[in-house]
């Protein structure tokens, strides 16, 4: 005897409800459980999310050129040339969002107060500004104008330490390529501000060509920095840019420039796995206690239906529908109330209570929870999928019942 | 044996598979509470004592201003003859002082700008960890006054090695130019990038000559054997400086002041894990309470049936509580023997996972943790999902006052 679908989940449907404790309480522990997956998933996403966002904001750039030798010995002597034809056609490429060139070099900055060590950044302003570092960071005084604007933009953080201001002179002072100290006094024409303190205390910027000029390094650059369009994605961005520069520059993404950030991403996916599996495994117990209830209470009534004629594949695939059933409601109901919870705190949850702890993790002081659809499907998707799985030794059990014994139990 | 008691132990096993399913949710939320705390304890134990112990130091005085930020001339003199009386008096020799300035460093080849402090040769290894890394060469010996010890990437930028010289330029305390040569005798590897390529050390007596320091330092640092013992040391510490020195308005600051990110870091990371805690613990309560539930209302007839030959619906609840206390029991005492042995073993072996690596290099950690086996470790979480569970109970246990006698023998 083969019973038509519909009929099947009605009999599965009202069998669920027999008990309505019993499944009430099953279906709170899937939706607890689902919300905390989920819920649970889009903070630590969150979390690494802005992590990785401002680290990357910290090299800026998806993918990197630079001398073999440059971040190992970040001096000006491991310089390289700015982009050739060949390069600008790559960086034409509709992958590429943005590109930019800048020179990196240790220096030391003095105020009539203090001095202190820092990394001295020469930038071209206009493609600088898309790669985060733009006019809306400056708190006071200006951007850079051009390529030849000779101010200087530093952090709010530094301007403290030197005790100095917008309008004073700093002296900065490096090294150029034949190791000869070059030193030059810049007007502060701009104060930055950053998420992460740090950064304010370790950048100062100023105009590429202005740097270059003083290094006696025309035509060269320490570092080309590409952006994409995901972080996520930078795979394809990094073939084609490996492809088209020269055989003397190294190419490196994201990930391998700041391995701690390109590690964070990894483990975060794995925490995320294991994060619902584990719950999963907490729900299923009680998943398949419920079933076994729900089968050893019915076993006269499974005898029967056998006795009557039903195949013992209809009784499996009827207790798995039940059990399917319960499932989808605890998902549909947790992916709801994870989602009703989510999307209330998108716009950022202060937690400047830990912000120096926050800060030494390299996340900023509000945490914006990432809801990603990944995530949501993955749990969904391993949610049913275990789920079922975990029912099938009760509904196997139910399946092979002996009709005449089955029938004479009490 | 008590005879509710045996009622209990009895009507547990009526439904076998039914309580080893729900005893099996206990062991496995035990197992991976006692797991994840001791790892956690261990983790943050490592991470305190290893970023304290490689250079701030658990306590330290300073003048008022120069935690946050750390300028030169924010000094105080004599600290050398402090340090000596409070090791006198206080019987405490892990204790040093240090002075620290800025400057450029120069090799012939490259120039850097980099943190210079000074310290004592004799006095800093007992309270920093950095002088037991010295990979090449040897730590300062507190004899030649123009001695320098440097980290590894900071030897590499350089390209300069031990033997070699370096010229160090910055401005001294009163703002006048100060300058050196200072050999190179060691280079230290700490394994924090940070470290290795911005600090250098050279004799405390050779920086209040080259800064214009006279006899002023900027720090004395403390260290503590334990990390428990840091409070009882700062008030040791504090009741000194009030004492001896009314009228100076020294600080005494304890690591958390000092770095007050690792302990938000600790606290952040133990609110997101206590979520997950509970989450656990609420899913096993609410397996306990379904089973409970289960097997008050199928016993609903034979509880009609005692009740009416005499049986208070108390007793009635207190029986279904000790079903639950036993079954809970059992949870805990399998899960805390599966638990410590798993704990037990890791703690041997060690425990890592890709990507451990780099996470350790950012908070000090080694590329191996070591869960901390000790009784709050192991016995916090399962005692926790005890109680949950107890808690769970008491719905069920409630119901049974409901009852009526009559109606209840007749319930089908």
């Amino acid at each position: 005897m083969r019973l038509p679908i519909n009929t099947m989940l009605t009999l599965a449907w009202r069998n669920l409800w027999r008990n309505h404790r019993r499944t009430l309480i099953m279906l709170a522990a899937i939706i607890i459980g689902v919300w905390a997956m989920i819920f649970m998933t889009a903070m630590m996403r969150g979390m690494v999310d802005q992590m990785i966002k401002e680290g990357i904001q910290n090299l800026p750039g998806h993918v990197q050129i630079h001398h073999p030798e440059f971040l190992d010995d970040p001096s000006v002597v491991n310089s390289i040339d700015e982009p050739d034809e060949k390069l600008l056609e790559a960086f034409s490429n509709t992958m590429v969002r943005a590109w930019t060139s800048r020179i990196k070099v240790p220096a030391v900055v003095s105020s009539e107060y203090d001095n202190r060590g820092v990394v001295l950044i020469g930038i071209e302003p206009d493609s600088e500004s898309r790669f985060g570092f733009s006019p809306d960071r400056i708190s006071e005084g200006r951007y850079l104008d051009s390529g030849d604007d000779k101010g200087i933009i530093i952090g709010a953080r530094l301007a403290q330490r030197l005790e100095t201001r917008l309008g004073k002179r700093i002296v900065v002072m490096t090294q150029d390529p034949d190791n000869n100290i070059a030193d030059r006094g810049f007007r502060i024409v701009g104060i930055y501000s950053a998420t992460l303190s740090a950064q304010e205390e370790a950048f100062i910027y100023v105009a590429k060509n202005t740097l270059a000029k003083l290094l006696k390094i025309p035509g060269r650059t320490s570092e080309i920095a590409v952006m994409g369009h995901d972080y996520r994605e930078i795979a394809p961005l990094y073939e084609l840019i490996n492809s088209f520069a020269g055989k003397e520059v190294q190419v490196r993404g994201w990930d391998e420039l700041d391995s701690y950030l390109g590690t964070m991403l990894s483990v975060m996916d794995g925490f995320v796995l294991i994060w619902i599996v584990v719950i999963f495994l907490a729900l299923s117990f009680g998943l398949v206690n419920t079933l076994v209830m729900a089968v050893f209470e019915r076993v006269r009534e499974i005898g029967l239906m056998l006795s009557l004629g039903m195949r013992p594949g209809t009784i499996l695939y009827q207790i798995l529908l039940e059990s399917f059933l319960l499932l989808l409601i605890g998902l549909a109901a947790g992916n709801i109330l994870a989602v009703a919870t989510i999307k209330p705190l998108e716009s950022g949850i202060d937690i400047s209570g830990v912000a120096q702890g926050m800060e030494m993790m390299g996340a900023g002081s509000v945490l914006y929870p990432a809801l990603d659809a990944g995530d949501l499907i993955l749990a969904n998707i391993i949610v049913v999928v275990l789920g079922l799985l975990t029912s099938l030794l009760p509904a196997w059990r139910a399946s092979t019942y002996d009709p005449v014994e089955a029938i004479n139990k009490t | 044996m008590n005879i509710t008691l045996r009622l209990a132990w009895r009507n547990l096993w009526r439904h076998s598979r039914r309580t080893w399913l729900t005893v099996a949710a206990m062991v496995f939320s035990n197992i991976l509470l006692i797991f994840l705390i001791s790892l956690q304890f261990g983790t943050y134990g490592m991470m305190i004592d290893n970023s304290l112990r490689s250079f701030t130091g658990h306590i330290q005085i300073q003048k008022p201003g120069y935690n946050s930020d750390p300028k030169m001339r924010l000094s105080f003199d004599k600290g050398v003859e402090i340090a000596g009386k409070l090791r006198d008096q206080l019987g405490i020799d892990t204790l040093s002082t240090r002075a620290t300035g800025f400057a450029l460093a120069s090799s012939e080849e490259r120039s850097y700008g980099i943190q210079i402090i000074g310290v004592e040769a004799e006095y800093e290894p007992r309270v920093s960890t950095l002088p037991g890394l010295i990979s090449e060469g040897r730590f300062l010996s507190g004899e030649n006054p123009e001695e320098i010890v440097i980290g590894k990437v900071l030897a590499r930028n350089l390209k300069v090695k031990v033997g070699d010289e370096l010229t160090l330029l910055g401005s001294g305390r009163d703002g006048g130019f100060a300058a050196g040569v200072v050999n190179i005798v060691g280079v230290f590897d700490s394994g924090s990038v940070d470290l290795d390529r911005s600090v250098a050390q050279v004799p405390l007596d050779y920086f209040q000559d080259v800064f214009s320091m006279d006899h002023q330092v900027n720090s004395i640092v403390v260290s503590v054997s334990e990390l428990s013992e840091t409070e009882q040391w700062k008030d040791k510490l504090q009741s000194f400086v009030t004492s001896n020195m009314p009228d100076s308005d020294l600080l005494v600051l304890d690591w958390n002041q000092l770095q007050p990110g690792l302990k938000q870091a600790i606290q952040s990371d133990v609110s997101s894990a206590i979520f997950m805690y509970a989450v656990l613990i609420v899913l096993v309560a609410f397996s306990v309470l379904n089973t409970q539930l289960m097997s008050v209302l199928e016993r609903t007839r034979e509880f009609g049936t005692v009740m009416a030959l005499g049986f208070r619906p108390g007793r009635l609840g207190l029986l279904v509580l000790l079903e639950t206390v036993l079954m809970a029991g059992l949870g805990l005492i399998i899960g805390v023997a599966c638990g410590s042995l798993l704990v037990s073993y890791v703690a041997e072996v060690g425990f890592s996972y890709p990507g451990m690596a780099e996470m350790a290099a950012r908070f000090h950690l080694e590329e191996r943790i070591y869960p901390s086996v000790s009784f709050l470790s192991m016995l916090t979480g399962p005692v926790v999902i005890f109680i949950g569970c107890l808690l769970a109970a008491i719905y069920p246990a409630l119901r049974l006052r409901l009852l009526q006698p009559v109606e209840a023998m007749r319930a089908v």
